[in-house]
């Protein structure tokens, strides 16, 4: 069995387990958590350090004939683009298990439904055949609706458990509609992309065709990583969740539709890449310059953090619409850097929210002083946040911007400022107002995570370390993917030969 | 005659009549049960007959009034399938069905007529099987003779019936008029010359709209919220699953087998009635309280979806539409069978009396859950499937018709406005608004089993489609020849006749 299988059956094998255990064996529940979490991190170490650098091809896949009529397979498979994606979906599902010791009622569903996000999590990254991405997608989705509506906080959490599941549902529906045109248009039966990406050479979809699937995907998927003007689910849903589940969705999920895009829309679309890229940096420029603009207006921690994960998938659009192989790269670094941050933010904020009760910036205050571990974690990430160099965040994000100049000069200006200069603004102000100053009276009572309660931090915090101090172990396993794709998605001749007598008009392309 | 072609019809009836007499002698109440689930036991025997080796052979009986076809088995042994879930769900409701014996043989009745629809191939029979199934049921929904709101749902249920039946009376005699025959094959032999006849075309409109009354298609809706909300559980789960079905198996050997030119030609008109009908049961369903009203709307939406399928015409829309009325029937016939313990416990059948069910019994809060998510198409469950395949037949016309992309992405919309309402009965069993007495409901053993099938199913169709999508594939292959492509020539006349 390829180890990336082993990877995706350790988490639905540790929800199973969960399931059967009765709840006479209650503490049983989290400990089979973590030691499924856990297990997922030790294999994906092994598969990101086994794998090969410098191939393009896919390493250690495994395919099943699912239903050869249907000529849909479960086929899985690393390369550059998911090998470090798998990896940190890991460590954040463990770092999310080990945050969540707070959880009372109903632990016996929340570990399994944690499980199921992570395992549909990474098998969204690990599958090569779009059906299966979309279907492991939907898994991870679905548990986020039980989630914030059972373990949830606050007055709104009704209202955000339908906004975001709702919100992302059509999101993915539009994808999915993409995906069926594609799986029905291109004519070779099947949603494997690597028999699709041949078959494509060869018998090319026509312009509208490409145009109107490349659309359909890019909104779709967008809306799942909350690209603007579809990003409005985000915040509050971040505001409301369980820090294990905001983890997961700003930290994983919404990498699942920047990772599509890369592993569908671009390398088989090329016309649709042509036609869309100048949208996308247009676009790209509401995530970093007015998400950027609303985060820095925020008096609530969460509220933040989700306006500048926001702002951050800002560099990761930006580089996707380069196309070329130095942005790309960059967004794909960024993408893994920005997973474990968000991870690590909400860890944090979670945790002061534990202790202090609220994350009214104007009511923290003095938290390097009465907890010294978790402020200067906090300080850290949030450094990390407005791309302080040493940390990988910083690698992608100088990366995108020299893979961007020469297609989208003016673009980057906006990005060195929305990044640089607004998220300096509000990622320091932060600083100021959580970690400085006086110990203020709701923080008066919090007491600093100690032993080994300090693992799950810790781990984010060095794996986010790690990549920026040597990006280039993470830069040498993508490199030769996205030269691939790049050289997929630039290869439109401008008179690609029309396969179908199409009518769809390139108007008709729905922009909602 | 070849009437060993109808063993099948021949055992259910008599098993119908067995229960029938049996009754007259059976005094208790627990003897009454048991009668269930003798019937229960005969179907099963009945079903595997059919499925093994009594299947009959492929032939025409009547003077090709009666054919057995893949298409034909396939539907049969779901109608087999329902009724035996329905039976065995019906047994929580014993106590209050005054007669309780006749009740079972009026299902096995109703399962004769549907039976006979899936075989029916001349208008005559077509038009006999649907009123067996039509009468059988104004009984069946105001079987609850003390409840006034049953009694109301059959009254409306008789009217709107007896309406729909006058048209497709109406419409057999024209069709009769035009193509002096009432045969399918032999109409399908000639449909290029007939279509031409606008005296043809308005009998067949006229027909649909009777087809549209069965499976509840816009603007032919009105009577569903009401009958399903004042028929008692059981019915409503039946009619919901077996008659729906029994009306689109005809649907689908119309439009595929005897009129497929019209069908292209009518596919704007069919797309029409299938968004129509889709937004109309979604947009209603948004604001209802009623669970069992709700899903009369989610009945209506669905069909819309099925729609699609019928109107794309090619091979793809016709075994999407087989796959898709499997998975909806074993999900339907999950959520009904706890909507039927629930309503058993409450009388009500509001929202409020799902509160905290996941609490109450976590089993059946787990299955309602699994129904609802299914009916919503959210992977890994039999309605994803169901959906990702009649959306794909949709999509294989989006190249010459952008109609069809404009369908998916209005049942895409549907689909997430479904999500909310569904969502809303998962909330209340989660985390409802108020706490609630946590009263633990044991659901006793027939309905565990039936549930216990009907999540096994709806997570096998889910997770491995492929396999009934092969067989799906075959029992429509005798509509649409080439598969992938629109179907352009009906089947040519079995020489039977």
């Amino acid at each position: 069995m390829s180890p990336v299988s082993l990877l995706l059956l350790i988490p639905f094998l540790g929800a199973l387990a969960i399931l059967l255990t009765p709840s006479k064996y209650a503490a049983a529940w989290r400990g089979i958590a973590l030691g499924a979490t856990g297990l997922a991190v030790m294999v994906s170490l092994f598969i990101y350090f086994g794998f090969q650098p410098g191939g393009a091809g896919f390493q250690m896949t495994g395919k099943v004939d699912w239903n050869a009529s249907i000529g849909l397979a479960y086929h899985v498979g690393v390369d550059g683009l998911n090998v470090g994606l798998l990896l940190v979906t890991a460590l954040v599902g463990f770092a999310a298990v080990g945050v969540s010791c707070d959880i009372e009622r109903q632990p016996k569903m929340f570990y399994t439904l944690l499980l199921i996000m992570v395992g549909g999590a990474l098998g969204s990254f690990a599958s090569l055949d779009l059906f299966f991405l979309y279907f492991f997608n939907e898994l991870a989705l679905v548990p986020t609706f039980l989630m914030i509506g059972i373990w949830g906080r606050g007055e709104q959490k009704n209202y955000a458990a339908f906004q975001i599941t709702l919100y992302l549902s059509l999101g993915a529906l539009v994808a999915l509609a993409g995906l069926i045109c594609l799986y029905a248009l291109s004519g070779a039966n099947t949603l494997d992309v690597v028999i699709l990406a041949a078959w494509l050479q060869e018998h090319p979809l026509s312009d509208s065709s490409q145009t109107l699937i490349f659309g359909l995907l890019l909104f779709g998927f967008g809306t799942l990583v909350g690209l603007f003007p579809f990003h409005s689910w985000a915040p509050l849903g971040y505001g409301v969740a369980p820090t294990a589940t905001a983890m997961m969705h700003a930290g994983i999920l919404k990498k699942i539709g920047l990772f599509a895009l890369l592993r569908a829309a671009f390398p088989l679309l090329p016309v649709g890449v042509a036609h869309w890229t100048g949208v996308l940096a247009i676009l790209c420029l509401g995530n970093l310059l007015y998400c950027g603009w609303v985060a820095m207006k925020q008096r609530d921690l969460n509220l933040l953090f989700g306006n500048s994960s926001l702002a951050h998938m800002g560099f990761v659009f930006l580089g996707l619409a380069s196309v070329s192989v130095i942005g790309i790269t960059g967004a794909v670094v960024i993408m893994v850097a920005h997973a474990l941050l968000a991870a690590l933010e909400f860890a944090l904020s979670g945790y002061l929210y534990r202790q202090t009760g609220t994350l009214d910036l104007g009511k923290l205050g003095g938290a390097l002083r009465q907890m010294p571990f978790i402020g200067a974690t906090l300080v850290a990430a949030l450094l990390a946040g407005c791309g302080v160099p040493g940390f990988a965040n910083f690698a992608g994000e100088i990366t995108v911007m020299f893979g961007v100049w020469p297609s989208f000069p003016w673009q980057v200006v906006a990005a060195a400022w929305g990044g640089l200069i607004i998220g300096g603004v509000y990622m320091l102000r932060a600083i100021r107002q959580v970690a400085h100053g006086e110990v203020s009276p709701a923080m008066a009572g919090a007491t600093d995570a100690n032993g080994v309660s300090r693992t799950p931090y810790l781990v984010l915090l060095l794996a986010l370390l790690y990549f920026g101090l040597a990006p280039g172990s993470l830069v040498e396993r993508i490199k030769p993917s996205v030269e691939r794709i790049v050289k997929l998605a630039k290869s439109a001749s401008p008179a690609s030969p029309v396969s179908e007598p199409s009518a769809v008009a390139t108007a008709s392309a729905p922009a909602h | 005659m070849n009437s060993s072609l109808l063993v099948i019809e021949f055992l259910v009836a008599l098993l119908g009549l067995g229960v029938l007499l049996s009754d007259l002698w059976i005094t208790t109440a627990a003897g009454r049960r048991s009668l269930a689930y003798v019937a229960a036991a005969g179907l099963l025997l009945i079903f595997t007959l059919h499925a093994g080796a009594f299947a009959p052979a492929d032939g025409t009986a009547f003077g090709g009034m009666f054919v057995v076809d893949a298409l034909a088995n396939f539907f049969k042994s779901l109608f087999l399938v329902a009724a035996m879930a329905v039976l065995l769900i019906s047994t929580r409701f014993a106590e209050r069905l005054n007669g309780y014996g006749e009740f079972v043989a009026l299902v096995l009745f109703g399962l004769v007529g549907m039976l006979l629809a899936a075989s029916a191939n001349d208008f005559v029979l077509m038009f006999v099987a649907l009123e067996l199934i039509t009468v059988t049921f104004y009984i069946l929904v105001s079987f609850q003779r003390n409840r006034l709101s049953s009694i109301e749902a059959g009254v409306k249920y008789l009217i709107f019936g007896a309406l729909a039946a006058a048209f497709m009376v109406f419409g057999i005699t024209l069709i009769f008029g035009a193509a002096n025959s009432t045969n399918f094959y032999e109409i399908a032999a000639k449909q290029g010359e007939l279509i031409k006849s606008p005296v043809f075309l308005i009998g067949l409109l006229l027909t649909f709209v009777g087809l549209g009354f069965k499976i509840s298609a816009f603007p032919f809706q009105m009577w569903t919220p009401d009958v399903y909300q004042g028929a008692p559980a059981p019915v409503t789960a039946f009619l919901a699953t077996g008659s729906k079905a029994a009306g689109f198996v005809l649907v689908l050997r119309l439009n595929y087998g005897v009129v497929p030119d019209l069908a292209l030609g009518w596919t704007h008109l069919l797309l029409g009635f299938a968004l129509a009908t889709t937004l109309y049961g979604s947009f209603c369903a948004l604001a209802q309280r009623s669970v069992k009203r709700l899903m009369g709307y989610s009945s209506i939406t669905n069909a819309g979806y099925l729609l699609i399928g019928i109107a794309a015409a090619n091979s793809t829309g016709a075994s999407a539409v087989a796959f898709f009325l499997v998975s909806y029937v074993f999900t339907t016939l999950l959520v009904f069978a706890v909507i039927t313990v629930v309503t058993a416990e409450g009388e009500s059948d509001d929202v409020s009396a799902f509160s905290g069910l996941g609490q109450r019994s976590p089993f059946l809060a787990a299955g309602m859950t699994l129904g609802l998510v299914s009916l919503a198409g959210v992977p890994p469950l039999a309605g994803f499937f169901g959906k990702f395949w009649l959306f794909k037949s949709a999509a294989l016309r989006v190249g010459d018709d952008r109609w069809f992309l404009v369908a998916i992405l209005v049942a895409c919309v549907a689909v997430v406005m479904s999500l909310y309402y569904y969502f809303g009965i998962v909330r209340a069993m989660y985390w409802p608004r108020h706490a609630v007495e946590p009263a633990p409901i044991e659901p006793h053993l027939p309905i565990r089993l039936a549930m216990v099938t009907c999540i096994a199913a709806v997570l096998i169709l889910g997770v491995f489609p492929g396999g009934l999508v092969g067989v799906a594939q075959q029992a429509v292959a005798g509509l649409a020849p080439s598969p992938g492509m629109p179907a352009v020539h009906a089947v040519t006349p079995v020489a039977a006749h």
